[in-house]
């Protein structure tokens, strides 16, 4: 338990986090610290999150990914929330956490359009706007 | 040896059951000739008989205080799966009620019959035969209004599910054209609906058509923007289309912002937003 983290893994410019366990408040918090410390570290330019494991939230997960989106912007990084759930967007909504300064897409490949389409067009081919 | 008023009707059913049978179905028919007669012959001959049997096996067990012991259970059930199953064929509460009360006339013959001698006891036995029918009677009415709640409640569930299709417009772009009101029951099921469809179909565009929405005040645009937030946080865009002349001023009048949405007057103008979003454009033959 003490040891748990969710992996961040490194994609170029950009950071992937697959969450697939259960969050934690503890996990969320640690996360969080995580994925600072690696934004500034490996100086990403992007943060994508994958939750299409993610089955429940609560408003701490919600407010968790809202703290996260708005540090990581702080540090100059964009960040994409990609694959939640119909169940799970229907609690936040109800929870009254619509997210609006956080990005979405519907899978790690559209989230990851997303983010090179914003970034110098490196990896981007194709891409679209909202 | 003494015959209380239950063992004699238990004797007199075993012992006429035929008779019984008989002139009880020749009532029906009576009936059934008032109301029409939706059932075959044959059906209300075997539920008639196999009543008889239950009723005589559940007054022989508990005799004909109360209905509510577990020695009537078999004849409640029977009943009620009967008043059930008749409410859905259409038949009307009486015609349902009719099939115990019939059974009065041949049951009160027999008692007369079997008691020509003891007229003193006659009141009483017709009496207990009487109320027992009643409450049996009362039963099938109760069931049969069940039944057609049940019925109600289905067809409700199916309207709401028929009332909001969830339609592929082209790849990538889905459409809702919701017609009626708009409470919170058809909201979830809409909202279900769309962000299911939203993840089946990869789309990342969705059209909320309200033309068929005869209001809206604050609580349905409440709910569209819960709507449109929840996809939103899938990573759908979505646009709200069909707004009519008179509820673009309700919704000024009311004071709610729809801002952070995409509204347009009429679907075409959505599909035209959507494909280009899309990056695709429509064009005529001619042009290209």
């Amino acid at each position: 338990m003490e040891g748990e983290r969710i992996p961040i893994l490194k994609m170029g410019e950009v950071l992937l986090v697959t969450i697939q366990v259960d969050m934690h408040d503890r996990l969320a918090m640690r996360l969080q610290d995580d994925l600072t410390e690696r934004i500034v570290k490996d100086r990403a330019r992007g943060v994508l999150i994958d939750i299409s494991s993610l089955e429940v939230v609560d408003s701490f997960i919600g407010r968790m990914l809202a703290n996260t989106a708005a540090m990581a912007r702080v540090l100059d990084a964009e960040t994409v929330v990609v694959g939640m759930r119909p169940a799970v967007a229907i609690t936040l909504v109800e929870l009254g956490l619509s997210l609006p300064d956080i990005r979405t897409a519907l899978n790690v490949e559209q989230g990851m359009d997303l983010l090179t389409a914003d970034g110098n067009g490196r990896l981007g081919h194709g891409s679209r706007r909202l | 040896m003494t015959t209380t008023p239950t063992s004699r009707l238990v004797d007199l059913i075993s012992r006429y059951e035929e008779e019984l049978l008989h002139d009880w179905l020749q009532e029906q028919r009576i009936g059934a000739g008032r109301g029409g007669g939706l059932s075959s012959e044959e059906e209300i001959k075997r539920e008639s008989r196999e009543f008889l049997a239950l009723l005589r096996a559940a007054l022989s067990d508990g005799g004909a205080e109360t209905l509510e012991g577990a020695s009537w259970g078999s004849v409640r059930d029977y009943l009620s799966a009967l008043s059930r199953s008749r409410a859905r064929a259409g038949f009307s509460p009486s015609e349902t009620a009719m099939f115990v009360f019939s059974l009065k006339q041949p049951l009160f013959a027999r008692l007369s019959q079997e008691l020509a001698d003891d007229l003193a006891a006659l009141p009483d036995a017709i009496w207990d035969v009487n109320a027992l029918l009643d409450r049996l009677g009362l039963l099938t009415t109760e069931e049969h209004q069940r039944g057609r709640e049940a019925v109600i409640r289905q067809q409700q569930r199916d309207l709401i599910e028929l009332s909001t299709p969830v339609v592929k417009l082209w790849e990538g772009v889905l459409a809702v054209p919701l017609i009626g009101t708009l409470d919170s029951e058809r909201t979830q099921v809409v909202m279900e609906s769309l962000l299911e469809r939203i993840v089946e179909t990869n789309s990342t565009m969705a059209i909320i058509d309200i033309t068929g929405v005869s209001t809206v005040d604050t609580l349905v645009a409440q709910h569209l923007l819960k709507t449109v937030a929840a996809a939103r946080l899938m990573g759908a865009d979505c646009i709200i289309s069909g707004i009519r002349p008179q509820i673009a001023q309700t919704i000024v009048h009311l004071g709610l912002t729809l801002s952070e949405v995409t509204t347009k007057a009429t679907m075409a103008d959505a599909i035209a937003v959507a494909l280009e979003r899309a990056g695709l454009h429509i064009s005529s033959i001619g042009e290209s």
